[in-house]
Parts: C-alpha cells; structure tokens; sequence
C-alpha cells in the first residue's frame, strides 16, 4: 500500500515537473536558449492565483485564468524586452540575462508580498480525498495527473496539426529557411513564451495546491528539478519533458521513502548524470545531427 | 534579348554594399532581372554570389544600395515579409525540414497564400515532380539528394514567386541529375517563370541562362547574353576549364 502510496504521490509530483518542463523543452526548442526565468514565472502565477483567492474573492477558476493571462504577458514581456535584443548574441550573454531576470522576478515578489511565506488558500482541486481500498488519494493528485495529460495531448496536436504549430517546428528545425517561408520568426517565438508562460501558471497553482506554502524562491527549486527532467527526457522533445518529468518526480519521491530523506535531490541528479553518460541526447533526444 | 533595355526590369539591384562585420563581401554590384528571363551569376567560391542572394532575399541587410521589386523597394522589410512581395529563394544546401514530411514541407512554402489555395498548388507541384507525389507521406530527411533539391524547388515555388532565385541547385548531386535539375530549371522558364540561378557549374549555368553576370571578390567583372559568356575567352579559362 505504501509503494501505491509512493507512486501516486510521485505520478503527481512528476506531472507538474513535465508541465514545468514543457516550458523549458519548447522555448529550447524553437528559441535555442534555456530561460531560466521559468521557474520564477511559476512562482508568480502562484502569488496571482493567491491574491485573486484570499484578497480579490475571485473564484477558483476566475483567478487561475488571472494568472495565466498574467503569466502569459509577463513571458511575452520577458521575452521581447531582454531576449529578443540578444538574438544574434552568444548563447552565453543570453543564459546569464536569464538567471538575471530570474532573480529581478524573485527580488519584485519579495518587494510586493513579502519574505514571510503566504498559506496558499484551499480551493476544489485539492479540497476532496477519493478512497481506493486502503488508499487515500487527493483529488489534488488526480487534477494534476489528469491536467498534464490534456496538456501534453494538446501540445503534440497544436504543433502537429496548427499552421503556427508547423511554423514553431520550422523556426526550430532551421530559422533561416523558416524566414524564408515567411514565417515571422519573432512572433512565433513570442507566441512559444505565451504557452510555455501560461502553463508555467497552471504548474504554479496545481504545484502550491499540493505544497501550500508561497514564497519568492517558491519556483527556483521546481524550476531547477524541471528543466532537469527535460534534459533527461531530451530537450526540444515534447514526449520527452512528459516523460522526463514523471520519471523524475517517482524517482524523487522513492528515493525519500526508500534510500534517504536527506538525499532525495542528490538521488535525483545522480540518475541525472548516469542517464546523460549512457545517452546524452535524454531519454527521447534525437542525436545531433552533423551538418554535411 | 536585346529590347530588354527599353523594359523596366522586374529585379533590379543598384549599387548593393554588404558587410560581415568589418568584411566588406559584396562592394557595390547591380544587376537587373526581366520577366520571363534566366539570369545567371556565376564566379568561384567566395565571389559572394550567395551573399547577394541572400540579402535580396532578407535574410541580410546591406549597408548601402537598394533592392527593387516591380518598383517596390524591398531592403530592410525582412525576409518573412519579403515572401509574400513574390520574391523566392531556393537556398544553398536545399535546407529543406528534415523531420516533417515532403507534404508539410511543400505546405510551410505557401505559408503566406490563403488556406483555399494550397491545394491547387500542391496539385501543380505533383504534377511538375511527380517524384514527390509517390514520396507526399515521406519525412523529408529520408528523400535522396536528387529529390530533397526538387522538394526544395518546388517548396519555393509553393509561395507562387514572380522571381524564383535559385542557390547551387546542382550542388553535390551526381552528373546524371544536374541534367535533371536542369531540365527542370528550363522547363519551368518555359512555362514563364523568372528565374535568378547562382551556380558553379558555370557551363550548365550559361546554357540554360538568357543573360550572366560574372562575379569576382564582392564585384561584378563581366555581363552579357549567356551566349557570348560561353564563348569568351577569359571566362572560359577561369570557369569553364578549357
């Protein structure tokens, strides 16, 4: 019962991983740069959907989608302001701006709410316990596993059926020949920061409607752990983050239960390490292609 | 063509100045293009005959010089908006989408057109290269040299351009299909297309082609009807190995 335990939890934690990692991978893919930002507009989404719940009296959907249309231009913004500037820069200008907006996020949300750790409000997601036998389960488990399956099937069709789908997959695959496409390059990568920044507000709500507690460095370590499970999975790879995330968050939560509290993350980035010397591409990468 | 100076030209490029960073690649060249013409822009490695092409195209800003098409000046606008202008380029090394299938590839290339008129000229397109038709569901990357540049070919024309500029179509691919590239290149002058075709194969090139211009380090030496190219004496020592 305690393994079904350890897996549920770790299914759910995982799925918010994936949802995270999904920013991380599509951005990658079709901007070639890592934003480490994306944690942070996680915490941000969360402290939206916090404000709309305990000060605005919004209802738990109403304030979700607050924080995505916010999250949404907080990303575009991010986006066209510090990196489009960079296009033609070293990728390496480009991380450092990156890990520079990160913190500037942390640093306006210590501003406006505080150090001092906020109670995220109870809301239906996580307000239900399903008994299955002798185990217990959350409907917040359930919501977040059920989201980041609609979330990953959503994706894989848009990019695959969707005229702006097909365009990011050319501006990733060679952005000069999607130029001349006519592909408007700028925008298709605006429109990438929108979907990978609205799901970055959902992974915020559903991850503080399982660990409640709200604070600006609430989105670094998820964050982290995140794009740790997209290069795992195979960064660029829609599939892969999916895949990448769920493993990561079930390794993390056996590694606790079974091997050490203490080094649950340690055991996490060891995985990590032994996965990208057997295939350093990630689970679902493609190799490198030479240029011929 | 000798009543070409009375026209005004579809193409016309006056005193183009490229730089990468402080190289000077491309110092002041004009060319002009008229309807229904192959022109060819032929010279060695590093003349810069890509590099005109590509910042016809957009993909490059000149620092100096204008590009016009059909009156419009196009410098400046960006590739992605240059497109739906009716300007084309076939680029160097096909750079076709490898992970999407020869139809989605073809699909990206009307990219700028109207959903209703996509499949007539996909239809079009199969008809011209049949080739393709039998490998529609195909991903791309796995199509052999031969048929990756007519994909890449046909991709351009998806955009229905009133100028296709063609880079090194006949590049690594063996004897018996340059000819075909060729064939094609002729055949589609005959159904009026315009053509801009940037070669190595200098002698194909002159064959085919109307009029020439011969490129040297970011300058143009030589231009004339094709015919004349062909028989002159210095081209024929720098380019055509006789």
């Amino acid at each position: 019962m305690i393994f079904l335990d350890n897996l549920i939890n770790g299914l759910s934690l995982g799925s918010i991983y994936a949802i995270i990692a999904l920013g991380y991978t599509m951005v990658y893919g079709i901007a070639k740069m890592l934003n480490f930002a994306h944690g942070d507009v996680i915490m941000v989404g969360a402290y939206i959907a916090f404000c709309g719940l305990q000060y605005w009296g919004l209802p738990p959907v109403i304030a979700i989608l607050a924080a995505m249309a916010v999250c949404t231009v907080l990303g575009v913004t991010i986006e066209g302001l510090a990196y489009r500037p960079l296009r033609q820069a070293a990728s390496l200008a480009v991380l450092i701006t990156a890990i520079g907006m990160s913190y500037l996020l942390q640093n306006i949300a210590l501003m406006i709410w505080g150090a001092n750790p906020k109670f995220f409000p109870p809301t239906f997601i996580n307000s239900t316990t399903f008994k299955l036998g002798q185990l217990n389960i959350s409907s917040a488990t359930v919501i977040t596993i059920l989201a980041n399956i609609v979330i990953m099937v959503g994706l894989t069709l848009f990019t695959a059926k969707t005229k702006m789908g097909k365009a990011m997959r050319c501006v990733s695959e060679d952005r000069g020949a999607a130029e001349l496409m006519g592909i408007n390059v700028n925008r298709t990568i605006s429109v990438t920061f929108a979907i990978g920044s609205a799901l970055a507000a959902i992974a915020g709500v559903l991850l503080c409607s399982s660990y409640p507690t709200l604070q600006p460095t609430t989105g670094s370590m998820p964050g982290i752990k995140a794009f740790t499970a997209a290069v795992f999975g195979g960064i660029g790879s829609i599939p892969g983050a999916m895949l990448g995330g769920v493993l990561l968050g079930v390794i993390e939560i056996f590694g606790k239960a079974y091997i050490s509290t203490e080094l649950g993350d340690a055991i996490v980035f060891a995985v990590l390490i032994v996965v990208l010397l057997v295939k350093p591409s990630g689970l679902l990468g493609k190799p490198v292609r030479e240029k011929v | 063509m000798s009543e070409t100076e009375n026209r005004t030209p579809l193409l016309r490029v006056h005193d183009l100045h490229v730089y990468y960073g402080a190289i000077h690649a491309i110092k002041g060249i004009s060319l002009e293009v008229y309807k229904n013409e192959i022109v060819t822009l032929i010279g060695a490695n590093g003349a810069g005959k890509s590099t005109t092409l590509n910042t016809i195209a957009g993909l490059l800003k000149p620092r100096q010089g204008t590009v016009e098409l059909e009156g419009t000046v196009l410098n400046g606008l960006g590739a992605s908006r240059i497109v739906p202008k009716g300007l084309s380029l076939c680029p160097e090394g096909r750079r076709i989408f490898q992970q999407m299938t020869v139809r989605e590839n073809l699909e990206m290339g009307s990219y700028t057109r109207p959903n209703s008129e996509i499949a007539a000229s996909l239809e079009e397109m199969f008809q011209r290269f049949p080739r393709l038709k039998e490998r529609e569901r195909q991903i791309a990357g796995t199509l052999s040299g031969g048929e990756q540049q007519m994909l890449a070919m046909a991709r351009a024309l998806m955009s229905r351009p009133s100028i296709l500029m063609l880079d090194e179509p006949s590049m690594g691919l063996a004897p018996i299909l340059v000819e075909q590239i060729f064939d094609i290149i002729t055949e589609l002058h005959q159904a009026g297309t315009t053509i801009l075709l940037v070669e190595q194969n200098a002698q194909m090139a002159l064959q085919v082609a109307d009029r020439a211009y011969v490129m040297e380090t970011g300058h143009i030496t030589l231009q004339g009807p094709a015919e004349d190219l062909l028989h002159n004496e210095a081209v024929q020592k720098a380019y055509l190995g006789s």
